[in-house]
């Protein structure tokens, strides 16, 4: 998967991996995927609900260890 | 002037910030900044103790010896909002501004520029600046233009979702 844009919101606490997936969003182009990780066991939820909230799309997610990671689509 | 948005069909929320408590103003700027986020049109509407927050750090407020007497008592500006339990005089504060930076919680006064950024619409209540002596140059940028309870609720009708916080 091309990754265009990639989150790293490690360490960082609610609601800042939000707030740098929406920034990180505008930047983005209709179809390009970006990668969000995080550590906010918070974000497993925030996360896709912030997707189902803006209406992209959530490709693809993973858990390694205490890392999440999120590959979401911009429609 | 201050529904500059109110034809868009954008999902709304309004927050009445009205305690100016330090733990308090976190979810004010963590549900403001994140509905920002969620691509929803946000409105907050800063009344009465709610309104000390977004006074310039330093500035002297009121209008006569008892207003003057009420800003000493309760320091505006973000850096000076105590905890609603616990504050110790101050030391509770503190503490609180400690914990929330060791768990990277940004402190409010941060979320707050974070909102504005994002486009959070920021409406200073009319009647609290003129009750409590609070000129608009006192207030930090970015604020909206000051508003009454009409403007307010006609915002809050329009809103999916309204807070009193």
């Amino acid at each position: 998967m091309d990754v265009a844009k990639t989150v790293d919101a490690t360490g960082q606490k609610c609601p800042m991996p939000i707030l740098m997936t929406a920034k990180a969003a505008k930047e983005l182009s209709p179809g390009d995927v970006m990668l969000i990780i995080a550590t906010d066991a918070g974000a497993r939820s925030d996360v896709p609900a912030w997707v189902s909230q803006t209406g992209n799309e959530l490709v693809e997610s993973a858990e390694e260890g205490d890392v999440l990671k999120f590959y979401v689509r911009k429609k | 002037m201050t529904e500059g948005s109110a034809g868009s069909d954008e999902e709304k929320m309004t927050i009445i910030a009205f305690s100016g408590d330090l733990d308090k103003l976190w979810p004010v700027t963590i549900l403001a900044s994140t509905a920002a986020a969620n691509g929803m049109d946000v409105t907050v509407f800063a009344t009465f103790w709610g309104l000390f927050p977004l006074v310039k750090d330093g500035e002297k407020i009121g209008h006569d010896s008892m207003t003057k007497m009420m800003s000493g008592m309760n320091a505006p500006g973000f850096t000076k909002a105590k905890l609603s339990k616990m504050n110790m005089g101050g030391a509770g504060s503190s503490m609180m501004r400690k914990v929330a930076a060791k768990s990277n919680l940004l402190p409010p006064e941060d979320l707050f520029e974070m909102c504005l950024d994002m486009g959070v619409n920021v409406w200073p209540c009319q009647m609290t600046m003129d009750l409590l002596g609070i000129r608009a140059d006192q207030m930090r940028p970015g604020l909206g233009q000051p508003a009454g309870a009409a403007t307010a609720l006609a915002r809050m009708a329009k809103s999916e979702i309204n807070l009193f916080i």
